[in-house]
């Protein structure tokens, strides 16, 4: 029994990440149907800005919001320099210029830092809290935490503010958002530099727990990329259930299974799930609009 | 060097015969110096060019100067097959020194060997001197001798069921096999083989399944990089009261660094680099190494790694092979590598045959435990 308990701390702990780097996906997706593959760069950014910071001297409390900010400038950039000149393009064009953006920021970090493996104290103490025999670390309740955090800010953000709904009508019809007046080029840059700060909050959450190098972004964005597509890509909800879902069926199939076959079963409940709900769990139901 | 000076002698009488004369001696390396393997190919390389320098500086080979030719292969073995190939046949290098890793090893030896140039391999596999490549060389130990190590270590403890937590990339996967194949004869038993892939952030699954075992009295965990550092934190974290090993392959102050205060108790077989200061004075070994770790870290403002022995022992090796045979003929250099026997180097005592291109045995690895946050000898 403790075993269990033990795969469903470690698998929503896990899931939590995977579920912060989805909603970073889901975001730039409502704004421009782009999915945007440099996603996993923005956590790296978050790990190695703090633990470079940290390791300079700096306090952690003001690290961590340094590296947040670095991020968020950083996928700013990325809107300005790569995504918005190629306007015109179609989204398999801009798709394919973030991968190259990845790679480009993969490549940068190996030289502006180092490549080595890097990591920060935990927040709050290192000793684990035991639960029912099984244990978290207090790193992890902050994983969750700040999953929890952004994904209730974010829900209020779209649906209650202004900017918010300027940024899902943008998503919905960019034509006739720009006719009732809104600058929906704005909305594109408010919606990367919000991915990217929520993607770097991942990393640095979640860095004294995973440890982070210049190269951990491909791996980040492929498991946070398929728990978007579970839950269905472009709902909020659907990315935390998506990733907590994921981080619960690879611990699951570690602890009872084989941990050989961890990748390959989570992949295929995820492919089930696509057979069955095309759009994911918590999708909006495709209707082709003619 | 001065084990070889006797030899010099020898040598220069060769040059009046030895045909090509001895001119710019070309020596190449492919190293993984980004990348992946980074960790291994930088140091090397820094081993390399620091020795470079040193013989230069003393006259060189039998009074030639050595060129080191050095291209980064990135980690990518078909990269570094490229390369392979310029080297041979653009620089037309007489000896390779090189290969990070076992990828790029396998696929760069059959380049070196068909152009009859010696080739020095700084990769761990045992599959790179065995079947014996007439050409092929390493320095390094293999994962089997770290496998025995840790076997020897559990029989001495009177332990004897085990469980595996493996690394599924290239290195992990081979010691795991290694581990499988020799635990029969230290009677060891593998209740549990769990594996994780390179980049997982969490082994805590596995290893609650692996400490759920009836009978398991110790944990063993062949990998490198982050997951070894992860899986020492999570057997932490667990409070699992049983051995844990690490294998050479995170062998380095980084990793405690990484691991925290879950390393302590961890043990792992490693080379006498880590623990310069534990060493005897009168360890074979212990001028070598304080020598070797004096200057690298004069040089370069960075503490020494084991990695970087491995290129330490290839270039004396290939050095004074090149001295005894006097000339830059291939085949000459290739009998006076497979020659070298009692020599020490930073790595262990080398005794190569033809039947052996590596020439260690067990005793060239130290069984370390760390006790609090730093290297201690077991023995």
């Amino acid at each position: 029994m403790s075993e269990f308990l033990q795969y469903v701390l470690s698998g929503t702990t896990v899931g939590a990440v995977y579920a912060l780097i989805a909603l970073g996906f889901t975001l730039i997706y409502n704004a421009s149907t782009v999915v945007n593959f440099a996603q996993g760069e923005f956590v790296m950014i978050g790990g190695m800005v703090t633990a470079f910071l940290f390791a300079a001297g700096t306090p952690l409390w003001l690290a961590a919001p340094t590296a947040i900010v670095v991020a968020a400038i950083v996928g700013i950039l990325l809107n300005k320099l790569a995504i918005e000149p190629a306007r015109g393009a179609s989204v398999i064009s801009l798709i394919v210029i973030t991968i190259g953006a990845s790679i480009f920021l993969r490549g940068l970090a190996g030289i502006v830092f180092d490549k080595q493996i890097h990591r920060f104290p935990a927040f709050t103490g290192e000793d684990p809290i035991a639960v029912f025999g099984a244990t978290i670390l207090p790193q992890g309740l902050w994983v969750l935490g700040g999953g929890a955090a952004v994904l209730v800010g974010l829900y209020l953000f779209l649906t209650r503010s202004i900017v918010g709904k300027a940024v899902m009508a943008t998503a919905n019809n960019r034509l006739a958002a720009k006719l009732v007046g809104i600058n929906t080029n704005s909305m594109m840059t408010l919606s990367f530099g919000l991915s990217a700060a929520i993607g770097a909050l991942a990393g640095v959450l979640a860095t004294p727990i995973t440890l982070v190098a210049y190269d951990v972004g491909v791996g980040m964005a492929l498991k946070g990329f398929a728990a978007a597509m579970l839950g269905g890509m472009g709902s909020p909800v659907g990315a935390i259930v998506g990733g907590l879902l994921l981080g619960l069926i690879e611990a699951m199939t570690a602890g009872y299974l084989s941990s050989e076959y961890k990748d390959a079963v989570a992949f295929i409940v995820i492919l089930i799930v696509l057979f069955v709900m095309p759009s994911g769990l918590f999708g909006p139901r495709s209707v082709e609009r003619v | 060097m001065r084990l070889f000076s006797k030899t010099v002698v020898a040598g220069g009488l060769l040059l009046l015969a030895a045909d090509p004369a001895l001119a710019e001696i070309r020596i190449g390396s492919v190293l993984s110096v980004t990348g992946p393997a980074s960790f291994l190919g930088d140091p090397e390389l820094k081993t390399l060019e620091m020795l470079v320098e040193e013989v230069n500086a003393a006259g060189g080979i039998n009074g030639e100067e050595i060129a080191l030719i050095h291209y980064d292969d990135g980690g990518d073995a078909n990269q570094a097959r490229t390369l392979a190939t310029r080297l041979v046949e653009d620089d037309e290098v007489i000896a390779v020194i090189g290969g990070s890793t076992t990828g790029v090893t396998l696929a760069v030896a059959p380049v070196f060997e068909e152009a009859g140039i010696p080739f020095i391999s700084l990769a761990g596999a045992v599959s790179i001197i065995n079947p014996v490549n007439p050409w092929v060389f390493k320095t390094p130990h293999t994962d089997r001798m770290a496998c025995e190590k840790i076997f020897t270590d559990l029989n001495a403890r009177g332990l004897s069921q085990i469980g595996l937590i493996s690394g599924q990339g290239g290195f992990g996967s081979s010691m795991r096999e290694q581990c499988l194949d020799v635990a029969g004869d230290f009677g060891i038993e593998v209740l549990a083989d769990e594996t994780y892939a390179p980049r997982d952030s969490d082994m805590t699954p596995q290893l609650t399944s692996i400490a759920a075992t009836d009978g398991i009295e110790a944990v063993v965990n062949p990998g490198f990089g982050q997951g070894p550092a992860i899986v020492t934190r999570n057997f932490a974290q667990l409070g699992i009261e049983l051995p844990l090993y690490q294998s050479h392959g995170v062998a380095s102050d980084a990793f405690i660094e990484l691991a925290g205060e879950s390393a302590n108790g961890v043990r792992l077989p490693g080379s006498a680099t880590l623990i310069v200061d534990l060493l005897a004075e009168d360890d074979p070994q212990h001028d070598v190494v304080t020598a070797y770790r004096d200057a690298f870290e004069g040089h370069f403002d960075e503490p020494v790694s084991t990695f970087g022995g491995y290129a330490h022992d290839a270039f004396w090796i290939m050095v004074s092979a090149i001295e005894t045979a006097g000339s830059t003929d291939g085949e000459a250099i290739r009998q006076a590598i497979e020659a070298t026997t009692g020599w020490v180097g930073v790595t262990g005592e080398f005794n190569m045959s033809p039947e052996d291109h590596m020439g260690l045995d067990l005793s060239a690895f130290r069984m370390l435990e760390i006790v609090d946050g730093d290297w201690t000898l077991v023995e």
